[in-house]
């Protein structure tokens, strides 16, 4: 989903930079608040960053024939609520914009706002309504990481539909062919993460039991592991 | 490890293996250079075909010397992420099994007794 230095035009690149910045600065104020407010939870938004580190450096093959990877930021915006994963996610993509040249410095607002903004966004809103409607903790959280991880690609694919409309078919056509690249791509990605995202969970409620009590989207039902 | 997280990663390393075996290798050599290649480069490639004319108006400050240091950085990425879940976990499980143990192996008395203080004051 990273979208190349240089790659997106300069009013799109400012765009999404200031789209994305009120969220960073809302992002640094929550995890102190609650870091603040609950310091036992270090250790599990430790490892919520730990995640995203870990699977978005992994790129996996897929069904396409091409490569892309996972993002990992669902995992903690169902623990910590979307707006602690948008620092996380803005160190991993910072971390591969300086030394990797993935991504770029003047698509960082862009990157930020599919990996760091939509993704967990959705993760956050899919778990909340997955759980209000009764569905059990495995299959909640699996399903969260996977629309997650997909909702960041498809930011990606309209982000750059928006930038690269199709001369013939506009923006629609364009949509669709980044649509084929990314999101189709990512499908099996978004189960494996979805799988991964079930397996910490599972240790979290076998471990950390008193610490996801905790948490308010986990307290509501109980956590039984 | 139960046997639903021993399915689990099961599920993961089949997902991740069985494209490597549906997905024919392409026969031309074009196609066959960008078998498994990454989707951002493959937007790259639409984006050339969709604004022929565009030029990047930036370029990245840093880029790595290979795909040797490059590899090399995503796997220093990887080893980071994993090395903290590592952490985690073994500290876990180690005072799971410190917790289990105490009762089973110290003498009740023990642990009625309050715990003498590791630096006795002057």
């Amino acid at each position: 989903m990273h979208i190349m230095e240089g790659f997106l035009p300069p009013a799109h690149a400012l765009g999404w930079s200031a789209a994305s910045l009120p969220f960073v600065i809302w992002g640094l104020r929550s995890m102190q608040r609650s870091v603040q407010a609950q310091p036992e939870q270090r250790m599990l938004l430790g490892v919520s960053a730990a995640f995203a580190f870990l699977l978005s450096a992994l790129k996996l093959p897929s069904v396409t024939g091409s490569c892309s990877h996972p993002t990992g930021v669902g995992l903690g915006a169902m623990l910590f609520g979307p707006a602690a994963m948008v620092p996380i996610a803005l160190v991993v993509l910072l971390f591969q914009a300086l030394l990797l040249a993935h991504g770029g410095l003047t698509t960082l607002g862009a990157n930020l706002f599919s990996m760091g903004i939509v993704g967990p966004l959705v993760s956050y809103g899919v778990f909340r309504l997955a759980r209000g409607l009764g569905l059990g903790r495995s299959g909640a959280v699996f399903g969260a990481a996977c629309l997650g991880d997909l909702a960041t690609y498809l930011c990606t694919s309209v982000q750059l539909a928006w930038a690269f409309p199709d001369p013939v078919g506009g923006m629609a056509a364009s949509l669709l062919k980044f649509g084929g690249i990314f999101a189709l791509t990512q499908i099996p990605l978004a189960v494996s993460e979805g799988l991964l995202t079930v397996l910490v969970v599972n240790a979290m409620a076998r471990f950390n039991a008193a610490e996801l009590q905790g948490l308010p989207l986990f307290a509501r039902r109980g956590v039984q592991a | 490890m139960s046997r639903r997280t021993l399915m689990l990663l099961a599920a993961v390393l089949l997902i991740t293996a069985l494209p490597l075996c549906w997905v024919a290798q392409p026969t031309d050599a074009a196609a066959l250079a960008e078998h498994f290649g990454g989707a951002d480069a493959q937007a790259q490639q639409a984006i050339a075909q969709l604004a022929p004319h565009y030029q990047p108006w930036f370029s990245p400050v840093l880029e790595p010397a290979s795909n040797e240091i490059a590899s090399l950085l995503f796997a220093l990425q990887a080893a980071l992420g994993a090395g903290v879940i590592g952490f985690w976990l073994g500290l876990s499980v180690a005072r799971e099994r410190a917790a289990r143990q105490v009762p089973a192996t110290a003498p009740a008395s023990d642990l009625a007794r309050p715990a003498e203080p590791a630096h006795p004051q002057p």
